[in-house]
């Protein structure tokens, strides 16, 4: 037995005085039901709690992005139409945030829609490169792979913190540059330095555990078939154009939606380490989701269920596309 | 699942890019190869190995630039004469020779220093500039005792407590709930379980951050706001677990519990018995993820948490330096604490989480 095994026995042990007390009512519901409504005995509790904080919400935010005011309960709110729509997307001129009566969601918008494709396509270049150099049949190997993929379990927040205190006026960063006597730089005071600061930070944090897929899909891929371009005398980069990388695609889609779906809502970390700032430099949709909700006063609950709900458009098409072809993957 | 599970191992394929077992000499891939881990290793674990090095610091060493490798503290010495330590330069005389003084006080430029194996001599003014600080080794391991005693001000076995209370209840629930209703869709043929089905697994299409207002409503209706369960509750019914239970439960045989039905056992305890007793492994996957998730909770808890005494160790972290000024030695040591346990977890389940990700793609 493994530790994770015995780890997970403990809680069993732990139950086993309350589910003797269970067994008796259960048995009687048995009685009074028959069997063949027990399944449904079984589901109601996972069911219950699927729709009260899964469906229902959905249903209720539609609610709130057509009714307007600052109060929480529904009885207390008026409905508006498709104001809150109108609000977010009234614009003077689409590409300059400053004519829009709702700037701050379209610069958050801006920044999601630059800080989106430039991390999703980073993060799979190097998660790729790392996982072809884990491939490898290298010493230190399960050192290495442990060492990539150890920030994926560091919460956001140490991440956060850990990334602030280097890059603070007085941080390890600019002590490097220090030595090397090259100019120090306030990195998290320049909108130019604090959104590459917040792209990479991301990635360092999120890497491992694209790496980790691509290396299960790269150790799918048979030997054999490296062996008989090795025949052929094909050289390694036309193994890796020809064998792996059509090989690895199925597993590289379901990353790269993966990774799409993950970049959007990318909230935790930045709020720690940048808070959004300097200005609104680093603030993505999540974020601003958050300030007009939660943060600002009086709270908009309107506006923001329909970000959020404009937000779920673009994660369900992503999503939807993640479903069909993890499906395709596994079929084929 | 226990089969699938163990895919790091050593005996994976090897391909053609690989060198030569045996081979003298190496490739230049190779050397690429080394070079990039090597630097791999250099990004992602210095930062981390900074702060744990950094949080046993002294304040006074902590605002130094550039900052010292090596935790340290200036040296002192008890001068007769002198009721505080004083700190010890070590000074270059005129002549060439160094000496080791304590200094009494710096005016200006200059400094008063005393020969503290000398003290009669008299005081002694010396160039600032000719004076190097003298420096010795030292943990500052008082940043975690005065974090961790209940004195410092800082309630942090309260956010402990609030953290710990939320992972382990809401993970006892996931598995129970989650566990009953993957055996309820994998062992009962019945009408509208492919309908149970697809409605649980639906809400993987629902990520938590586009229903954070009504949740929110809701959690606030049931009175909850600012309650560990109003944290709890939301996150119990998790369609990924569902999803791996459901899945390693088809693989147990129905003959199992055909013969548990001709002993009278009721349902309930088939399920309770053999069913969960024989799904540890996958029980053990769910856990791990389950605990790793509510641990490092931030938006869920950032937005139902409302004051002080329900935050969690997530939530404190975060809010640390906006009240407290900057107090770096505190913070440092707090955050060191925070990601100690999941080390632990890291260290002892990589393969399992690993092989999670790998065979799920969800964290």
């Amino acid at each position: 037995m493994s530790v994770a095994t015995r780890l997970a026995a403990v809680p069993g042990l732990l139950l086993s005085a309350p589910a003797r007390l269970i067994e008796l009512p259960m048995a009687g519901l048995q009685k009074l039901l028959g069997i063949r409504r027990m399944p449904w005995v079984f589901l109601t509790p996972n069911l219950l709690a699927v729709l009260l904080f899964a469906l229902l919400p959905v249903l209720i935010n539609v609610f709130y992005s057509f009714t307007g005011s600052d109060r929480l309960y529904p009885q207390d709110r008026s409905f508006v139409g498709f104001d809150n729509y109108a609000t977010l997307l009234d614009c003077g001129n689409y590409l300059d945030p400053a004519t829009c009566s709702r700037d701050l969601f379209w610069r958050a918008l801006h920044n999601s829609m630059i800080f989106v494709p430039v991390q999703v396509t980073t993060m799979i270049l190097v998660a790729l490169i790392t996982a072809l150099c884990l491939n490898r049949d290298i010493r230190g190997r399960g050192f290495f792979r442990a060492v990539f993929f150890f920030p994926v379990m560091l919460s956001p927040v140490v991440v956060a913190l850990t990334w602030q205190w280097l890059l603070q006026r007085n941080g390890a960063i600019n002590a490097i540059l220090d030595f090397f006597s090259l100019p120090t730089f306030n990195w998290m005071v320049f909108p130019q330095s604090a959104f590459p600061w917040a792209v990479f930070v991301t990635i360092w944090a999120h890497m491992g555990f694209y790496t980790i897929i691509l290396l299960a899909g790269l150790q799918s891929i048979p030997r054999d078939v490296y062996e008989a371009a090795k025949m052929d005398s094909a050289s390694p980069w036309r193994a890796f154009t020809r064998i792996t990388l059509p090989m690895l695609r199925p597993v590289l889609l379901v990353v790269f939606v993966l990774c799409v779906i993950r970049s959007v809502q990318t909230f935790d970390e930045l709020y720690v380490l940048t808070g959004g700032g300097p200005g609104s430099a680093t603030m993505l949709m999540v974020q601003y989701i958050y300030e007009i909700g939660f943060a600002a006063q009086p709270r908009n609950f309107g506006l923001a269920a329909a970000a959020s709900l404009l937000l779920g458009i673009v994660l369900l098409i992503f999503t939807a596309l993640q479903l069909g072809l993890s499906r395709n993957s596994r079929d084929g | 699942m226990a089969d699938t599970v163990t895919m790091g191992r050593t005996m994976s394929p090897r391909n053609l890019l690989l060198a030569r077992r045996g081979g003298k000499k190496l490739h230049w891939t190779d050397i690429l190869t080394y070079a990039f881990l090597g630097a791999g290793f250099l990004i992602m674990f210095l930062p981390v190995l900074w702060v744990v090095v950094s949080s046993l610091k002294t304040p006074a060493n902590l605002s130094e630039f550039p900052p010292t490798l090596m935790p340290s503290t200036a040296q002192t010495s008890v001068v007769e004469g002198f009721k505080a330590p004083l700190p010890l330069f070590e000074v270059t005389t005129k002549d060439g020779t160094t000496k080791t003084l304590a200094q009494i006080r710096r005016v200006g430029l200059n400094a008063q220093m005393i020969d503290p194996a000398n003290p009669e001599a008299g005081k002694i003014v010396v160039k600032v500039a000719d004076a190097k600080p003298l420096r010795k080794f030292h943990l500052a391991f008082e940043n975690y005792s005065e974090l961790l005693s209940s004195t410092g001000g800082s309630d942090i076995w309260r956010y402990v407590y609030n953290s710990l209370f939320i992972t382990v209840i809401a993970t006892v629930i996931t598995l129970v709930m989650n566990s009953m209703a993957a055996f309820a869709l994998s062992k009962y043929r019945f009408r509208g379980s492919n309908t149970a089905l697809v409605a649980i697994l639906a809400t993987l299409m629902i990520p938590a951050t586009v229903v954070l207002v009504p949740v929110y409503l809701i959690v606030s209706e049931l009175g909850l706001v600012g309650n560990l369960w109003g944290v709890i509750l939301p996150t119990v019914a998790t369609p990924t677990g569902v999803f791996l239970l459901r899945q390693y439960m088809l693989t147990i045989p129905d003959e199992l519990i055909e013969a548990a039905r001709m002993d009278h056992a009721s349902e309930w305890r088939i399920f309770w018995r053999i069913i969960l007793p024989l799904s540890s492994p996958a029980l053990a996957v769910v856990a791990i993820f389950s605990i790793l998730s509510r641990w490092n909770d931030f938006l869920l808890p950032l937005i139902v948490l409302n004051h002080r005494e329900s935050f969690t160790l997530q939530l404190a972290l975060a809010s640390y330096q906006n009240e407290n000024g900057v107090q770096y030695d505190q913070l440092l040591a707090m955050t060191t604490l925070t990601a100690l346990p999941l080390a632990f977890a890291f260290i002892f389940l990589q393969r399992y989480i690993t092989s999670g990700i790998a065979s799920t793609g969800i964290k």
